[in-house]
């Protein structure tokens, strides 16, 4: 084969590969929508987290506005201690309340952030104070229960 | 009696130190064709053309298996998935397990035997037929002459086959599930996206990739030096190859399997 030839070849098989890359990470890995360089990191105590896991979403309003980074356990408050990596356009101020939601029925948990009316604004380091927990599915069986008997009773 | 015995044991003994020198001479190989892969990487026109016949000649086997499997996956997941009404995520099911695990697995496979198995019957037969040793005769080395080339084109082109696979496999799911069955496109798109991680995800399949290509042409090039100049030693050593690379390139997913994503999700 002529030498030119097979150069050519090789170099579009070269050029596919790449071009397959490209592929995967921006149209199947959707790369470029969260770019973590630009970023506040804040905390937030939670009584009970439930199933929630590290890069899971944080979202507001629906629209993804940073990601889970960390998940300790605090043993001086006996609650969990969850880090959180913030999109730096996207500010919050410091009233914000922050609970762990559910997307769909089964589906997997994330932290909702609703926003207050602070004027100050949340910055690197901050720690939200208003949080909510999980949503445990025995306790709301339990509560539900609980409250049936206590109707019950009244008659 | 017992001396049927003793020699039993020193057969083990025997297969048991046979095996571990040649673990050792692979070993010292593989350090060898790296010290002179030198002159392969400043004549690049030696890689180039064995670029050619490891990668541009698969092509056809890995763009078709990858279309395939993306099609089987899509059809298989959707009818598991359509049970519990979330069809919608088969595009999350289809890119995942084709980027973290099929993608480099399968086309690794593909690779050791379309052509792992090449590489090592053609050096294998240049030895037997006292090529190699007429090269060394002109003060060529046929290791940097010969064998380096083969291992560098393996090098790059298995990731690069890697990748066309999976991007293959998820072309074939969406042709599977979106245009014939009819599930939604955006949502198709768009869990697969939320889904998929650039760092996680698609770099960890990137770099099983680049192990795979390193382990499945250091094995075809040391079978193929290695292999008894014989007809029966060529054919040997070949079988060795594939069957050698597919069960390492196997055991070797797990062990990167466990260390990338183990407590990650």
């Amino acid at each position: 084969m002529q030498r030119t030839t097979m150069d050519l070849w090789v170099g579009l098989f070269v050029i596919t590969g790449i071009i397959a890359l490209m592929i995967l990470s921006l149209k199947v890995g959707n790369l470029n929508v969260y770019n973590p360089s630009q970023s506040y990191v804040i905390t937030g105590n939670f009584e009970n987290i439930g199933g929630l896991k590290v890069r899971a979403p944080v979202k507001s309003a629906g629209v993804v506005v940073g990601r889970v980074t960390d998940i300790q356990f605090s043993t001086q408050t006996y609650d969990a201690v969850v880090t959180m990596d913030m999109d730096s356009r996207f500010p919050f101020p410091k009233d914000t309340f922050a609970s762990i939601l559910t997307a769909g029925l089964l589906g997997e948990q994330y932290i909702g952030l609703a926003a207050g009316g602070d004027e100050v604004m949340l910055k690197n380091g901050d720690k939200i104070m208003k949080t909510n927990s999980a949503m445990v599915l025995e306790e709301l069986i339990g509560r539900f229960l609980f409250n049936k008997a206590a109707d019950d009773d009244s008659f | 009696m017992p001396r049927r015995i003793v020699s039993a044991v020193q057969h083990i003994g025997h297969r048991v130190i046979e095996s571990i020198w040649r673990l050792g001479y692979a070993s010292r190989f593989f350090i060898l064709v790296l010290l002179k892969s030198g002159t392969s990487l400043r004549r690049f026109g030696l890689v180039m053309r064995e670029l050619y016949f490891t990668g541009v000649l698969s092509l056809i086997i890995i763009v078709v298996s990858g279309l395939f499997v993306g099609m089987v996956l899509g059809l298989q997941g959707y009818e598991t998935l359509q049970k519990y009404g979330s069809e919608s995520a088969v595009g999350t099911l289809v890119a995942l397990s084709l980027v973290r695990e099929l993608g480099p697995v399968v086309a690794a496979l593909l690779f050791a035997s379309r052509a792992g198995s090449a590489i090592t019957a053609e050096i294998g037969l240049m030895k037997a037929t006292e090529q190699l040793a007429a090269m060394g005769m002109m003060a060529v080395d046929p290791v940097a002459r010969v064998v380096a080339p083969r291992f560098w084109a393996g090098v790059i082109s298995m990731p690069l086959l890697a990748a066309i696979f999976s991007v293959m496999g998820v072309f074939g799911g969406y042709l599977v599930t979106v245009v014939f069955i009819g599930v939604d496109e955006g949502s198709f798109w768009s869990q697969m996206q939320s889904a998929v991680d650039f760092r996680f995800d698609i770099l960890n399949g990137f770099i099983k990739s680049c192990f795979f290509g390193v382990a499945v042409t250091a094995i075809a090039v040391f079978e193929g030096y290695d292999a008894p100049p014989t007809a029966e030693g060529v054919s040997g050593a070949t079988t060795r190859t594939v069957v050698t690379s597919s069960l390492v390139i196997l055991g070797l997913d797990f062990i990167l399997t466990a260390f990338m994503f183990r407590g990650v999700s």
